[in-house]
């Protein structure tokens, strides 16, 4: 097996499991803001308002880091600086 | 496939590109521009308002509320700059319906450079309201080693403003166009309404954490009179805004 044919399955390998594994701790995390602020809700509805809004900013937070994982196996399958670099290599032997 | 629209060009002079980012930014200024001098050009205050002036209203207003309910006390200082902010997210989230348009949001370049106007406006206004010496100061609350990390949290904010926005509008053109090539007729059309909606709340969250910024950056600068209860609860307020 020659070092492109490795650089090509180990990227699309780590591609799918970064975004697998990334997105379990972001789930769990948004699942539970989301079970504590329709808790708080049922508790006061007068507050919704504010409720809501935080809810809002920390699921954006809790979710970047699901899109930070996305981001990174999208940058190893369409922009792989490795790849890019065998690439290069091959075409100028 | 392409990543992001900087890589579809359309003119190229030597070293200046004119890429679709760059096209479709220069139209929703143009978009935007135009149209608030069309709707303000004839404003009453009478009882008869055109259709477009109520739609205005609401926007400001509601923009405004939004920025008085976070904290900061006066929204008609803070309107000009977040609003700019919200209107061009959402609109250009909002064109995506129209067919071989591609969000500018969806490039980082756009992205970084919204944050990076963040990054700067807010050191501006914690400064305007506190003075430089106050504002200084603020880096090494509650103790001096404090001073690298919240330096460092000030820069890994800009960093995840700029890529959550990327990632969000990226991810939502690549799904429609994965799907196109899977399941072409209607699934598609469910995620780009999906789309728009996650692009309404993108736009509301990049804004509303911009505002949450300034707030933290003008409240924690007041000089030190509050009792040290109140003190230490802004200070845990603006490390918890900080994570990013």
């Amino acid at each position: 097996m020659d070092s492109m044919t490795l650089i090509a399955i180990i990227s699309i390998i780590t591609a799918g499991l970064t975004i697998a594994i990334g997105s379990i701790g972001p789930a769990f995390g948004e699942a539970r803001a989301v079970a504590s602020a329709l808790t708080a809700l049922a508790q006061q509805p007068d507050a919704s308002v504010t409720i809501t809004r935080t809810l809002f900013v920390g699921l954006a937070m809790i979710e970047s880091v699901a899109i930070y994982c996305f981001v990174v196996s999208m940058i190893l399958i369409f922009a792989n600086p490795f790849w890019d670099h065998v690439i290069a290599q091959a075409a100028g032997k | 496939m392409s990543l992001s629209p900087d890589n579809i060009i359309y003119w190229q002079m030597g070293f200046f590109k004119l890429n679709a980012t760059i096209v479709f930014t220069w139209g929703l200024i143009l978009v935007l521009v135009i149209g608030s001098k069309l709707i303000t050009r004839k404003l009453s205050t009478g009882l008869q308002r055109s259709r477009w002036q109520n739609l205005m209203e609401i926007i400001v207003t509601g923009i405004n509320q939004q920025i008085e309910e976070v904290g900061l006390e006066n929204p008609q200082k803070y309107l000009g700059f977040l609003g700019s902010l919200f209107l061009f997210v959402a609109v250009a989230s909002l064109f995506t319906i129209v067919p071989g348009y591609e969000p500018p949001t969806g490039s980082l370049s756009t992205t970084a450079a919204l944050a990076i106007c963040v990054f700067v406006v807010v050191p501006m206004f914690g400064i305007e309201e506190a003075g430089i010496g106050q504002y200084l100061k603020a880096y090494t609350r509650p103790t001096i080693i404090m001073l690298p990390f919240n330096i460092i949290s000030e820069i890994s904010r800009t960093l995840a403003l700029a890529v959550r926005l990327f990632g969000n509008m990226m991810s939502g053109t690549l799904i429609i166009a994965i799907l196109l090539t899977i399941t072409p007729f209607v699934f598609p059309i469910i995620m780009s309404a999906l789309g728009l909606l996650t692009g309404m709340v993108q736009a509301y969250i990049f804004t509303i954490l911009a505002t949450v910024y300034i707030a933290a950056a003008t409240r924690a600068r007041k000089p030190v009179q509050e009792t040290e209860s109140e003190n230490r609860k802004n200070n845990t307020n603006h490390m918890g805004i900080n994570h990013g």
